[in-house]
Protein backbone atom coordinates (compact mmCIF):
# COMPACT_ATOMS: atom_id res chain seq x y z
CA UNK A 1 0.00 0.00 0.00
CA UNK A 2 1.21 3.28 -1.05
CA UNK A 3 1.91 5.87 1.68
CA UNK A 4 1.99 9.36 0.57
CA UNK A 5 2.63 10.97 3.96
CA UNK A 6 4.98 9.06 5.49
CA UNK A 7 7.00 8.88 2.24
CA UNK A 8 6.92 12.56 2.35
CA UNK A 9 8.61 12.69 5.48
CA UNK A 10 11.27 10.10 4.35
CA UNK A 11 11.57 12.61 1.53
CA UNK A 12 13.54 15.45 3.10
CA UNK A 13 11.25 17.92 1.76
CA UNK A 14 9.50 20.50 3.27
CA UNK A 15 6.36 18.81 4.81
CA UNK A 16 3.05 21.09 4.74
CA UNK A 17 0.26 19.59 6.42
CA UNK A 18 -3.20 21.48 7.73
CA UNK A 19 -6.29 20.33 9.79
CA UNK A 20 -10.16 19.73 8.44
CA UNK A 21 -12.53 20.31 11.37
CA UNK A 22 -15.37 18.07 10.69
CA UNK A 23 -18.73 19.73 11.10
CA UNK A 24 -21.39 19.60 13.77
CA UNK A 25 -23.85 17.87 11.79
CA UNK A 26 -24.60 15.52 8.42
CA UNK A 27 -24.01 18.85 6.41
CA UNK A 28 -20.68 17.79 4.84
CA UNK A 29 -20.93 20.50 2.05
CA UNK A 30 -17.85 22.99 3.77
CA UNK A 31 -15.89 19.88 4.92
CA UNK A 32 -15.32 18.71 1.33
CA UNK A 33 -14.90 22.46 0.08
CA UNK A 34 -11.98 22.55 2.54
CA UNK A 35 -10.99 19.07 1.40
CA UNK A 36 -10.99 20.02 -2.21
CA UNK A 37 -8.65 23.26 -1.28
CA UNK A 38 -6.35 21.59 0.14
CA UNK A 39 -5.64 18.40 -1.13
CA UNK A 40 -3.13 18.98 -3.66
CA UNK A 41 -1.30 22.01 -1.81
CA UNK A 42 -0.64 19.86 1.93
CA UNK A 43 1.23 16.65 2.48
CA UNK A 44 -1.80 15.20 4.72
CA UNK A 45 -4.80 17.08 6.72
CA UNK A 46 -5.22 16.30 10.04
CA UNK A 47 -9.01 15.51 10.88
CA UNK A 48 -9.96 16.51 14.28
CA UNK A 49 -11.93 14.28 16.62
CA UNK A 50 -14.12 15.96 18.79
CA UNK A 51 -12.31 18.53 19.07
CA UNK A 52 -11.72 20.69 21.93
CA UNK A 53 -14.68 18.16 23.83
CA UNK A 54 -17.09 19.26 21.35
CA UNK A 55 -18.93 16.00 19.87
CA UNK A 56 -18.97 16.46 16.34
CA UNK A 57 -19.12 14.32 13.08
CA UNK A 58 -16.38 11.23 13.87
CA UNK A 59 -12.67 11.69 12.87
CA UNK A 60 -12.88 8.35 11.03
CA UNK A 61 -15.60 9.39 8.82
CA UNK A 62 -13.88 12.77 8.42
CA UNK A 63 -10.65 10.64 7.32
CA UNK A 64 -12.34 8.40 5.01
CA UNK A 65 -14.00 11.17 3.50
CA UNK A 66 -10.72 13.39 2.60
CA UNK A 67 -9.77 9.75 0.93
CA UNK A 68 -12.91 9.52 -0.93
CA UNK A 69 -12.38 13.00 -1.88
CA UNK A 70 -8.09 12.44 -3.42
CA UNK A 71 -6.77 13.92 -0.12
CA UNK A 72 -4.38 12.11 2.03
CA UNK A 73 -6.01 11.96 6.16
CA UNK A 74 -4.41 12.06 9.51
CA UNK A 75 -6.78 10.73 11.47
CA UNK A 76 -6.46 12.48 14.69
CA UNK A 77 -7.39 9.94 17.67
CA UNK A 78 -7.87 11.01 21.38
CA UNK A 79 -8.34 8.88 24.35
CA UNK A 80 -11.21 10.84 26.03
CA UNK A 81 -14.07 9.42 24.25
CA UNK A 82 -13.42 5.64 23.80
CA UNK A 83 -11.57 2.79 26.03
CA UNK A 84 -8.54 1.04 24.46
CA UNK A 85 -11.05 -1.95 23.05
CA UNK A 86 -13.00 1.00 20.90
CA UNK A 87 -9.60 2.85 19.99
CA UNK A 88 -8.27 -1.21 18.69
CA UNK A 89 -10.73 -1.65 16.71
CA UNK A 90 -10.90 2.13 15.17
CA UNK A 91 -7.06 0.94 14.33
CA UNK A 92 -8.44 -2.22 12.72
CA UNK A 93 -11.26 -0.24 10.59
CA UNK A 94 -8.94 2.89 9.72
CA UNK A 95 -6.14 0.23 7.95
CA UNK A 96 -8.35 -1.45 6.54
CA UNK A 97 -9.84 1.13 4.66
CA UNK A 98 -6.82 3.09 3.77
CA UNK A 99 -6.15 5.29 6.45
CA UNK A 100 -2.17 5.67 6.52
CA UNK A 101 -1.44 8.09 9.32
CA UNK A 102 -2.97 8.55 12.83
CA UNK A 103 -1.96 11.46 15.33
CA UNK A 104 -2.46 10.17 19.04
CA UNK A 105 -4.03 12.98 21.40
CA UNK A 106 -4.43 12.32 25.40
CA UNK A 107 -7.61 14.37 24.55
CA UNK A 108 -9.00 17.79 25.94
CA UNK A 109 -10.75 17.59 29.15
CA UNK A 110 -14.79 16.99 29.31
CA UNK A 111 -15.62 20.00 31.13
CA UNK A 112 -13.64 22.37 28.48
CA UNK A 113 -16.45 21.16 25.81
CA UNK A 114 -20.12 21.02 24.96
CA UNK A 115 -21.13 17.94 27.07
CA UNK A 116 -20.46 18.74 30.46
CA UNK A 117 -21.82 16.04 31.99
CA UNK A 118 -20.79 13.27 29.63
CA UNK A 119 -18.13 10.15 31.31
CA UNK A 120 -14.32 10.87 30.02
CA UNK A 121 -12.50 7.62 29.75
CA UNK A 122 -8.93 8.26 29.21
CA UNK A 123 -8.25 4.18 29.49
CA UNK A 124 -4.90 5.09 27.87
CA UNK A 125 -2.47 7.89 26.84
CA UNK A 126 -1.10 9.51 24.22
CA UNK A 127 2.14 7.93 24.81
CA UNK A 128 -0.11 4.65 25.87
CA UNK A 129 -2.00 4.82 22.27
CA UNK A 130 1.38 4.75 20.47
CA UNK A 131 2.19 2.03 22.07
CA UNK A 132 -0.65 0.11 21.51
CA UNK A 133 -0.23 0.93 17.55
CA UNK A 134 3.19 -0.46 17.62
CA UNK A 135 2.24 -3.57 19.67
CA UNK A 136 -0.40 -4.13 17.62
CA UNK A 137 1.33 -3.65 14.37
CA UNK A 138 3.38 -6.68 15.75
CA UNK A 139 0.36 -8.93 15.20
CA UNK A 140 -1.39 -8.64 18.89
CA UNK A 141 -3.79 -6.86 20.53
CA UNK A 142 -3.88 -5.32 23.87
CA UNK A 143 -5.06 -8.22 25.94
CA UNK A 144 -2.05 -9.80 23.94
CA UNK A 145 -3.74 -12.15 21.41
CA UNK A 146 -3.59 -12.75 17.67
CA UNK A 147 -4.47 -10.69 15.03
CA UNK A 148 -5.81 -12.25 11.88
CA UNK A 149 -4.57 -9.62 10.23
CA UNK A 150 -2.87 -6.44 11.33
CA UNK A 151 -1.89 -2.79 11.00
CA UNK A 152 0.83 -0.02 9.30
CA UNK A 153 0.61 3.34 10.49
CA UNK A 154 2.75 6.36 10.16
CA UNK A 155 1.74 7.60 13.55
CA UNK A 156 2.74 10.81 15.27
CA UNK A 157 2.15 12.95 18.23
CA UNK A 158 2.17 16.55 19.72
CA UNK A 159 3.89 18.97 21.52
CA UNK A 160 3.87 21.77 23.63
CA UNK A 161 7.32 23.96 22.97
CA UNK A 162 6.25 26.88 24.89
CA UNK A 163 4.59 25.05 28.13
CA UNK A 164 5.43 26.42 31.22
CA UNK A 165 7.08 24.31 33.24
CA UNK A 166 8.86 23.57 29.77
CA UNK A 167 11.04 20.00 31.40
CA UNK A 168 8.14 17.99 32.05
CA UNK A 169 6.34 18.42 28.23
CA UNK A 170 9.92 17.95 26.94
CA UNK A 171 10.01 14.61 28.73
CA UNK A 172 6.69 13.45 27.55
CA UNK A 173 7.96 14.05 24.23
CA UNK A 174 10.70 11.86 24.93
CA UNK A 175 8.67 9.35 25.68
CA UNK A 176 5.96 9.72 23.09
CA UNK A 177 9.32 9.09 20.55
CA UNK A 178 10.11 6.16 22.41
CA UNK A 179 6.69 4.46 22.47
CA UNK A 180 7.08 5.29 18.44
CA UNK A 181 6.22 8.53 17.19
CA UNK A 182 7.36 9.29 13.86
CA UNK A 183 6.49 12.78 13.12
CA UNK A 184 4.97 15.58 15.80
CA UNK A 185 3.29 18.94 15.11
CA UNK A 186 3.87 20.87 17.32
CA UNK A 187 1.70 23.45 19.50
CA UNK A 188 1.46 27.04 18.01
CA UNK A 189 4.65 28.89 17.88
CA UNK A 190 5.14 32.46 17.25
CA UNK A 191 8.79 33.24 18.80
CA UNK A 192 11.03 31.68 16.82
CA UNK A 193 14.16 31.82 19.24
CA UNK A 194 12.16 29.77 21.49
CA UNK A 195 11.18 27.44 19.13
CA UNK A 196 15.10 26.95 18.05
CA UNK A 197 16.09 26.34 21.79
CA UNK A 198 13.20 23.57 21.64
CA UNK A 199 14.51 22.67 18.21
CA UNK A 200 18.01 21.55 19.69
CA UNK A 201 16.57 19.70 22.01
CA UNK A 202 14.23 17.83 19.53
CA UNK A 203 17.24 17.70 17.33
CA UNK A 204 19.05 14.61 19.43
CA UNK A 205 15.76 12.08 18.00
CA UNK A 206 14.81 10.28 15.26
CA UNK A 207 11.60 12.54 14.64
CA UNK A 208 10.20 14.55 12.24
CA UNK A 209 8.91 17.77 13.58
CA UNK A 210 6.43 19.75 12.27
CA UNK A 211 5.84 23.49 13.53
CA UNK A 212 2.27 24.37 14.61
CA UNK A 213 1.32 27.60 12.70
CA UNK A 214 -1.83 29.07 13.63
CA UNK A 215 -3.09 31.92 11.46
CA UNK A 216 -3.83 35.28 13.16
CA UNK A 217 -7.04 37.08 12.66
CA UNK A 218 -6.97 40.02 14.96
CA UNK A 219 -4.26 41.33 17.68
CA UNK A 220 -7.52 40.38 20.44
CA UNK A 221 -7.18 36.96 19.47
CA UNK A 222 -3.50 36.97 19.92
CA UNK A 223 -4.25 38.20 23.33
CA UNK A 224 -6.82 35.51 23.99
CA UNK A 225 -4.86 32.74 23.67
CA UNK A 226 -2.13 33.88 25.12
CA UNK A 227 -4.26 34.26 28.14
CA UNK A 228 -6.38 31.09 27.86
CA UNK A 229 -4.44 29.04 25.61
CA UNK A 230 -1.81 26.56 27.13
CA UNK A 231 1.42 26.65 25.74
CA UNK A 232 0.70 29.36 23.20
CA UNK A 233 2.80 32.69 23.42
CA UNK A 234 2.01 35.35 21.04
CA UNK A 235 5.43 38.37 21.35
CA UNK A 236 4.20 41.67 21.73
CA UNK A 237 5.44 42.80 18.15
CA UNK A 238 3.17 40.52 16.82
CA UNK A 239 0.30 41.96 19.02
CA UNK A 240 1.20 45.25 17.84
CA UNK A 241 1.38 44.37 13.65
CA UNK A 242 -2.05 42.74 14.03
CA UNK A 243 -3.24 46.19 15.67
CA UNK A 244 -1.77 48.40 13.52
CA UNK A 245 -3.26 46.72 10.31
CA UNK A 246 -6.10 48.41 9.05
CA UNK A 247 -9.73 47.60 9.60
CA UNK A 248 -10.40 45.18 6.39
CA UNK A 249 -6.85 43.93 6.08
CA UNK A 250 -6.69 41.96 9.32
CA UNK A 251 -6.42 38.29 7.96
CA UNK A 252 -4.64 39.76 5.46
CA UNK A 253 -1.82 40.62 7.72
CA UNK A 254 -2.45 37.06 9.40
CA UNK A 255 -2.24 35.72 6.67
CA UNK A 256 1.54 37.60 5.69
CA UNK A 257 3.23 36.94 9.35
CA UNK A 258 2.49 32.98 8.90
CA UNK A 259 3.94 33.00 5.65
CA UNK A 260 6.91 34.88 7.10
CA UNK A 261 7.22 32.16 10.05
CA UNK A 262 6.88 29.47 7.21
CA UNK A 263 9.07 30.92 5.15
CA UNK A 264 11.64 31.57 7.40
CA UNK A 265 11.12 28.11 8.92
CA UNK A 266 12.13 26.61 5.60
CA UNK A 267 14.85 28.41 4.77
CA UNK A 268 16.73 27.98 7.76
CA UNK A 269 15.87 24.56 7.97
CA UNK A 270 14.66 25.19 11.79
CA UNK A 271 12.11 21.81 11.59
CA UNK A 272 11.26 19.48 8.78
CA UNK A 273 8.51 21.28 8.08
CA UNK A 274 4.82 22.84 9.06
CA UNK A 275 1.08 22.16 10.32
CA UNK A 276 -1.02 25.00 9.59
CA UNK A 277 -4.11 25.44 11.92
CA UNK A 278 -6.19 27.78 10.26
CA UNK A 279 -9.19 27.43 12.71
CA UNK A 280 -12.47 27.84 10.22
CA UNK A 281 -10.27 29.39 7.77
CA UNK A 282 -9.16 26.99 5.94
CA UNK A 283 -9.76 28.68 2.36
CA UNK A 284 -6.90 31.07 2.90
CA UNK A 285 -4.01 28.45 3.46
CA UNK A 286 -2.71 28.02 -0.27
CA UNK A 287 -2.55 31.79 -0.14
CA UNK A 288 -0.22 31.27 3.53
CA UNK A 289 1.64 28.71 1.32
CA UNK A 290 1.93 31.58 -1.88
CA UNK A 291 3.13 34.21 0.97
CA UNK A 292 5.86 31.80 2.00
CA UNK A 293 6.99 31.15 -1.87
CA UNK A 294 5.89 27.33 -1.35
CA UNK A 295 3.23 25.90 -3.74
CA UNK B 1 -9.14 9.74 56.04
CA UNK B 2 -12.61 11.31 56.17
CA UNK B 3 -16.19 10.75 53.56
CA UNK B 4 -16.65 14.23 51.86
CA UNK B 5 -20.26 15.24 51.50
CA UNK B 6 -21.95 18.06 49.63
CA UNK B 7 -25.08 19.58 50.94
CA UNK B 8 -27.65 18.59 48.20
CA UNK B 9 -29.86 21.93 47.38
CA UNK B 10 -33.10 22.02 49.79
CA UNK B 11 -34.80 22.45 46.75
CA UNK B 12 -33.79 18.89 45.77
CA UNK B 13 -34.24 17.20 49.48
CA UNK B 14 -38.00 19.05 49.44
CA UNK B 15 -38.34 17.61 46.35
CA UNK B 16 -37.73 14.19 47.01
CA UNK B 17 -40.18 13.93 50.23
CA UNK B 18 -42.45 14.80 48.53
CA UNK B 19 -45.72 12.18 49.29
CA UNK B 20 -43.86 11.82 52.52
CA UNK B 21 -45.25 14.01 55.77
CA UNK B 22 -43.56 12.88 58.77
CA UNK B 23 -39.81 13.08 58.73
CA UNK B 24 -37.05 11.41 60.84
CA UNK B 25 -33.96 13.11 60.51
CA UNK B 26 -30.39 11.73 61.33
CA UNK B 27 -26.97 13.24 61.36
CA UNK B 28 -23.70 11.94 61.40
CA UNK B 29 -21.20 12.72 63.93
CA UNK B 30 -17.95 12.24 61.91
CA UNK B 31 -17.16 12.86 58.44
CA UNK B 32 -20.53 14.73 58.24
CA UNK B 33 -19.81 16.63 61.18
CA UNK B 34 -16.50 17.80 60.33
CA UNK B 35 -17.85 19.15 56.57
CA UNK B 36 -20.48 20.72 58.00
CA UNK B 37 -22.68 19.31 56.29
CA UNK B 38 -24.50 16.85 58.58
CA UNK B 39 -24.23 17.64 62.22
CA UNK B 40 -25.88 19.24 64.93
CA UNK B 41 -26.37 22.35 63.39
CA UNK B 42 -27.04 21.49 60.15
CA UNK B 43 -29.83 19.09 61.39
CA UNK B 44 -31.27 21.72 63.27
CA UNK B 45 -31.53 23.94 59.91
CA UNK B 46 -32.92 21.46 58.33
CA UNK B 47 -35.28 20.51 60.66
CA UNK B 48 -36.83 24.17 60.46
CA UNK B 49 -36.43 24.19 56.81
CA UNK B 50 -38.59 21.05 56.58
CA UNK B 51 -40.94 22.41 58.93
CA UNK B 52 -41.29 25.56 57.22
CA UNK B 53 -42.21 23.41 54.29
CA UNK B 54 -45.10 21.65 56.22
CA UNK B 55 -43.32 18.48 57.19
CA UNK B 56 -44.11 17.35 60.57
CA UNK B 57 -40.34 16.52 62.01
CA UNK B 58 -40.98 13.12 64.55
CA UNK B 59 -37.72 13.17 65.60
CA UNK B 60 -33.95 13.85 65.13
CA UNK B 61 -30.80 12.41 65.67
CA UNK B 62 -26.66 13.14 65.29
CA UNK B 63 -25.53 8.97 65.03
CA UNK B 64 -22.19 9.63 66.66
CA UNK B 65 -20.26 7.53 63.58
CA UNK B 66 -23.82 6.90 61.31
CA UNK B 67 -21.41 3.74 59.14
CA UNK B 68 -20.94 2.29 62.46
CA UNK B 69 -22.81 -0.42 63.70
CA UNK B 70 -23.72 1.10 66.60
CA UNK B 71 -25.88 3.11 64.66
CA UNK B 72 -28.61 0.33 64.80
CA UNK B 73 -28.40 0.77 69.02
CA UNK B 74 -28.70 4.97 68.19
CA UNK B 75 -31.86 4.32 65.99
CA UNK B 76 -33.18 2.03 68.66
CA UNK B 77 -33.20 4.47 71.14
CA UNK B 78 -35.16 6.67 69.34
CA UNK B 79 -37.92 3.64 67.97
CA UNK B 80 -40.93 5.46 68.69
CA UNK B 81 -39.83 8.67 66.97
CA UNK B 82 -38.65 6.78 63.90
CA UNK B 83 -41.83 4.52 63.86
CA UNK B 84 -44.21 7.43 63.52
CA UNK B 85 -42.21 8.80 60.70
CA UNK B 86 -42.67 7.69 56.88
CA UNK B 87 -39.03 8.30 55.55
CA UNK B 88 -35.85 8.73 57.36
CA UNK B 89 -34.21 11.64 55.71
CA UNK B 90 -29.77 11.07 55.91
CA UNK B 91 -27.33 13.49 56.77
CA UNK B 92 -24.15 11.49 56.36
CA UNK B 93 -22.25 10.10 53.44
CA UNK B 94 -23.69 7.24 51.37
CA UNK B 95 -22.38 4.74 53.62
CA UNK B 96 -24.29 6.22 56.81
CA UNK B 97 -26.91 6.31 54.40
CA UNK B 98 -26.77 2.43 53.66
CA UNK B 99 -25.76 1.51 57.28
CA UNK B 100 -29.50 3.52 58.52
CA UNK B 101 -31.26 2.35 55.55
CA UNK B 102 -30.28 -1.40 56.51
CA UNK B 103 -32.07 -1.01 59.72
CA UNK B 104 -34.99 1.83 59.33
CA UNK B 105 -37.45 -0.22 58.17
CA UNK B 106 -38.80 2.33 55.75
CA UNK B 107 -37.56 4.52 53.14
CA UNK B 108 -34.77 6.31 53.38
CA UNK B 109 -33.32 9.26 51.57
CA UNK B 110 -29.85 10.82 51.58
CA UNK B 111 -29.72 14.70 52.22
CA UNK B 112 -26.19 14.40 51.08
CA UNK B 113 -23.92 14.10 47.99
CA UNK B 114 -21.14 12.16 49.08
CA UNK B 115 -17.97 13.72 46.67
CA UNK B 116 -14.57 11.42 47.78
CA UNK B 117 -12.49 10.18 50.45
CA UNK B 118 -10.12 12.80 51.25
CA UNK B 119 -8.11 15.07 53.79
CA UNK B 120 -8.76 18.48 55.03
CA UNK B 121 -5.62 20.37 54.76
CA UNK B 122 -6.72 23.67 56.23
CA UNK B 123 -9.76 24.61 57.28
CA UNK B 124 -12.54 24.08 55.11
CA UNK B 125 -10.19 22.65 51.86
CA UNK B 126 -10.90 19.31 51.43
CA UNK B 127 -8.95 17.15 49.12
CA UNK B 128 -9.00 14.14 47.79
CA UNK B 129 -6.06 11.52 48.33
CA UNK B 130 -6.73 7.89 47.10
CA UNK B 131 -9.51 6.22 44.56
CA UNK B 132 -8.48 3.02 45.29
CA UNK B 133 -7.55 2.08 42.26
CA UNK B 134 -6.01 -0.99 43.28
CA UNK B 135 -3.08 -0.69 41.83
CA UNK B 136 -0.87 1.75 43.75
CA UNK B 137 1.57 3.33 41.51
CA UNK B 138 2.63 5.78 44.09
CA UNK B 139 6.35 4.07 44.37
CA UNK B 140 6.62 5.64 40.67
CA UNK B 141 5.21 8.95 41.72
CA UNK B 142 7.43 10.83 44.46
CA UNK B 143 4.24 9.90 46.62
CA UNK B 144 1.96 12.04 45.23
CA UNK B 145 -1.05 9.89 43.19
CA UNK B 146 -1.63 11.07 39.05
CA UNK B 147 -5.06 8.79 39.36
CA UNK B 148 -6.40 10.84 42.01
CA UNK B 149 -4.31 14.40 41.35
CA UNK B 150 -4.71 14.59 37.96
CA UNK B 151 -7.98 15.11 36.53
CA UNK B 152 -7.61 12.51 33.21
CA UNK B 153 -5.85 10.38 35.77
CA UNK B 154 -3.02 10.11 33.41
CA UNK B 155 0.52 7.52 33.98
CA UNK B 156 3.11 8.76 31.30
CA UNK B 157 3.45 12.87 32.63
CA UNK B 158 1.22 15.89 31.82
CA UNK B 159 -1.26 16.28 29.47
CA UNK B 160 -0.92 19.54 26.70
CA UNK B 161 -3.77 21.14 29.07
CA UNK B 162 -1.65 22.22 31.44
CA UNK B 163 -0.68 25.62 31.92
CA UNK B 164 1.83 27.30 34.79
CA UNK B 165 2.00 24.30 36.90
CA UNK B 166 -2.00 24.56 36.90
CA UNK B 167 -4.67 22.08 35.20
CA UNK B 168 -6.92 22.69 32.43
CA UNK B 169 -9.82 22.80 34.01
CA UNK B 170 -9.62 25.00 36.45
CA UNK B 171 -6.55 27.31 37.10
CA UNK B 172 -7.28 27.04 41.45
CA UNK B 173 -5.91 23.46 41.44
CA UNK B 174 -2.69 22.54 41.16
CA UNK B 175 -1.39 19.91 38.08
CA UNK B 176 -0.41 16.63 39.27
CA UNK B 177 2.28 15.79 36.95
CA UNK B 178 3.95 19.35 37.82
CA UNK B 179 4.02 18.85 41.45
CA UNK B 180 5.29 15.19 40.52
CA UNK B 181 8.04 16.22 37.87
CA UNK B 182 9.04 18.93 41.44
CA UNK B 183 8.64 15.77 43.96
CA UNK B 184 11.10 13.49 41.83
CA UNK B 185 13.07 15.92 40.68
CA UNK B 186 13.97 17.15 44.45
CA UNK B 187 14.34 13.55 45.73
CA UNK B 188 16.52 13.57 42.94
CA UNK B 189 14.46 10.47 41.10
CA UNK B 190 13.35 11.89 37.70
CA UNK B 191 14.23 8.65 35.94
CA UNK B 192 11.13 7.32 37.58
CA UNK B 193 9.04 10.09 35.18
CA UNK B 194 11.17 8.70 32.09
CA UNK B 195 9.93 5.76 32.38
CA UNK B 196 6.53 4.37 30.10
CA UNK B 197 4.48 2.96 31.87
CA UNK B 198 1.36 0.56 30.12
CA UNK B 199 -1.89 0.74 30.09
CA UNK B 200 -3.08 0.39 33.95
CA UNK B 201 -5.08 -2.75 34.71
CA UNK B 202 -8.43 -0.71 35.56
CA UNK B 203 -9.67 -4.52 36.56
CA UNK B 204 -7.32 -4.32 39.60
CA UNK B 205 -10.10 -2.53 42.16
CA UNK B 206 -12.56 -5.51 41.81
CA UNK B 207 -16.45 -4.13 41.34
CA UNK B 208 -18.30 -4.57 43.54
CA UNK B 209 -15.02 -4.29 46.25
CA UNK B 210 -15.50 -7.18 48.04
CA UNK B 211 -12.25 -8.67 49.67
CA UNK B 212 -12.18 -11.61 52.11
CA UNK B 213 -9.11 -12.78 53.95
CA UNK B 214 -8.45 -15.47 56.39
CA UNK B 215 -8.49 -14.49 59.89
CA UNK B 216 -6.74 -16.68 62.80
CA UNK B 217 -9.35 -17.85 65.14
CA UNK B 218 -8.38 -15.44 68.36
CA UNK B 219 -7.68 -12.92 65.74
CA UNK B 220 -11.29 -11.84 64.90
CA UNK B 221 -12.70 -8.35 66.84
Amino acid sequence: MTQPFRDALKSGKFVVTSEIGPPKGTNLDTMIHHIGLLKDVVDGMNVTDNQSSVMRYPSLGGALLVKEHGGEPILQMTCRDRNRMALEGDLLFAHSRGINNVLCLTGDAVPVGDHKEAKAVFDLDSSQLLYTIRTMEKGKDLGDNDLDGTIDFCAGAIVTPEANPPEPQLMKFKKKVRAGAEFIQTQAIYDMENFKRFMEYARQFDVKILAGIILLTSHRMAMYMNKNVPGVFVPQNLIDEMKAAPKGTKVAKGIEIAGRQVRQIKEEGICDGVHIMAIGKEEVVPDILQAAGIG
Amino acid sequence: MKSITRAKPIETVIRALEGYERVFIAGCGTCATMCHTGGVNEVAQMRAALEEAGKLVTGTLVIPTACDAVTYECLEQNKQALEDAQVVLVMSCAFGVQTVAGYAGRPVQPALDTLFFGLEDQPGHFSEVCMQCGECVLAYTGGICPITACHKGLLNGPCGGTNDGKCEIDNTIDCAWTLIYNRLKEIGRLDLMEQFYEPKNYQAMPKPGKVVIEVEAGEES
